[in-house]
């Protein structure tokens, strides 16, 4: 098994030496090979567990609580504006 | 005996008769860091003024009658740990500078119940590995040899305390980061059930596996800290509801007439001979102290590994999208090669068209693990096994080899699949080197877990090997 390092790596917005790409792209395939073991397992009307204590629905009162103070929220940021993060544009204008 | 090679249980009772203060218990630990961690490097920071300021105000609630459980004890937290107002990096240079604006819920606790908290504890970045190395600050030496790793990725919590240069340390285990060290470290360290200690502030690495546990030198030292840590927490929903008993209470009651599963399977599965000699000693041990021996089976531990490499990269890939460099930290450019690698995979077995063969099928073989504890405690209160299927290796020794590091941990993640708790504790030395061995039970047995640790400690007493700095 092969992943096509150059297009995961643009899923996960990690940029990757050309180097990378080669020790990474032969790691990956390794633990791959060894991880195929599973199909050696019929698991056709297992059920998956996502969750190991069977806890379901877990709610609360929808009651608002003071949150941290905008000052604090930004205060690890390199890049604010007027009380906001401050991010590059996500959307542009279509032409 | 130095104050900070005391135990829990010594330091708390000295501090309470005040035989010693909590500032000279500090200063004790803060006095063996400076003396020792440059060369074993357990600590990213270190806070003498906090630590120091703190233990004063320990000090005079001592003298005022307080008897919060971990008054004025200091102790170290992995560095995965939100503490507010100090340095919280998870051993990554994503985070370098992330200062966090509030405390996790187990921090919340220790320090409510009057820790000192002495500094951030070293670990692999984002507690990716087995063995410290993968810290963008530095490898952890094993202070038994210090040519050889700690065990990770709680890699500085454990050397720190088997060190001496506190009195206990809080870790993380995803699929064996506190178990592997403490074995290696000759300390006992506690993986609780999963959802038994809330979550909440702690760097998320797996969040279907992530269990906030603890090291401490003995398994009685180890209950008085579940005592403070666990619970439900209303801002981690996977907490039960679930009463938290007091954990040392029951744990003298002895292990006459336990049945204690041995699973086949980890005993013939390449173990290193010397290891698999000290582990028929072990159970010579629990035989002669009452316990009945029962032979069980867990047919699908050696899938696993396999099982386990999908489901917790898919979940880091998913954990880690959050780091952006906007809000807080720097950006994604900073990763290391272990966080990219696993960043790498998870989204691949997560992406179009591979989800069913890879993260579907994995859940599948979750639930065939999970089925194959149940099965054997129907018939057994707990099992006794090694935690690793070798002594701690050489630094450097498996850094270029992945898959290697990897099949580390193939006596720990079943019980992070499972979410049942696992205990370490110390079972001896081979070449000079530390060898410990795990009790599991079923979830929410972490009463038994210190009942079975706490008879085999006292018959044999190898917490009291201490390594030579």
């Amino acid at each position: 098994m092969k992943i096509n390092i150059s297009k995961v790596s643009k899923l996960a917005n990690i940029i990757l030496t050309d180097e990378e790409k080669t020790t990474f792209e032969q790691q990956l395939s390794e633990i791959l090979n060894y991880i195929e073991k599973l199909n050696e397992l019929d698991t056709k009307d297992i059920l998956p567990t996502s969750q190991v204590t069977d806890l379901e629905n877990v709610i609360r009162e929808d009651k608002t609580k003071p949150s941290l103070e905008q000052e604090n929220v930004l205060s690890n940021t390199k890049s604010k504006h007027n009380g906001f993060f401050k991010t590059k544009a996500v959307l542009s204008e279509l032409l | 005996m130095n104050l900070n090679s005391l135990t829990l249980k010594e330091a708390k009772k000295g501090l309470l008769s005040k035989d010693f203060s909590s500032v000279e218990l500090t200063k004790a630990c803060l006095g063996q860091i400076e003396k020792y961690d440059k060369e074993i490097n357990s600590y990213i920071t270190v806070c003498n003024e906090e630590a120091l300021k703190q233990a004063e105000l320990s000090d005079s609630k001592i003298k005022d009658g307080d008897d919060s459980p971990l008054l004025g004890i200091p102790i170290a937290v992995k560095d995965l740990y939100s503490t507010k107002g100090i340095r919280t990096t998870a051993a990554s240079k994503v985070l370098e500078n992330y200062i966090p604006q509030y405390d996790a819920t187990a921090i919340a606790k220790i320090k409510n119940a009057g820790a000192v908290i002495l500094g951030k504890a070293n670990c692999d970045a984002w507690a990716h590995g087995s063995s410290g190395e993968n810290s963008d600050f530095g490898p952890t030496k094993n202070p038994w040899n210090k040519n050889c790793v700690p065990g990770g990725s709680s890699s500085g919590s454990a050397a720190s305390l088997a060190s001496d240069m506190c009195i206990a340390s809080t870790g993380t285990d995803t699929g064996g980061s506190i178990r592997l060290p403490a074995s290696f470290c000759n300390i006992v360290g506690l993986k609780p059930t999963y959802g038994r200690v809330s979550r909440y502030g702690i760097v998320a690495m797996a969040s279907s596996l992530d269990s906030i546990g603890h090291f401490t030198r003995t398994v009685e030292d180890n209950a008085m800290f579940l005592n403070v840590t666990a619970g439900k927490d209303v801002f981690d929903a996977t907490t039960p509801y679930i009463a938290v008993p007091d954990y040392a209470k029951g744990i003298k009651n002895g292990i006459e007439n336990l049945k204690i599963g041995v699973p086949k399977e980890y005993i013939n599965s390449g173990m290193d001979p010397v290891l698999s000699d000290l582990f028929q000693n072990v159970l010579t041990e629990f035989e002669s102290l009452g316990a009945n021996i029962i032979n069980v089976s867990l047919p699908h531990t050696e899938y696993a590994i396999a099982c386990y490499y999908i489901i917790q990269p898919a979940e880091v890939s998913s954990n880690l999208a959050r780091y952006d460099g906007i809000r807080y930290g720097n950006d994604r450019s900073y990763f290391g090669k272990e966080a990219k690698r696993r960043i790498i995979l998870g989204t691949y077995t997560l992406s179009a068209g591979y989800y069913d063969a890879y993260y579907k099928k994995a859940m599948q073989v979750r639930t065939l693990i999970k089925k194959d504890f149940e099965d054997a405690f129907k018939n057994i209160d707990a099992i006794v096994a090694p935690v690793s299927p070798t002594l701690p290796w050489k630094l450097g020794e498996k850094v270029n080899d992945p898959l290697k590091m990897y099949l580390s941990d193939i006596f720990t993640v079943t019980a992070n699949l499972a979410g049942i708790p696992g205990l370490s504790v110390p079972a001896g030395l081979v070449d000079g080197l530390p060898v410990g061995i795990q009790i599991l039970g079923p979830q929410f047995s972490e009463e038994m877990l210190y009942r079975v640790g706490y008879a085999f400690e006292q018959k044999t007493k190898h917490y009291k090997e201490k390594p030579k700095l």
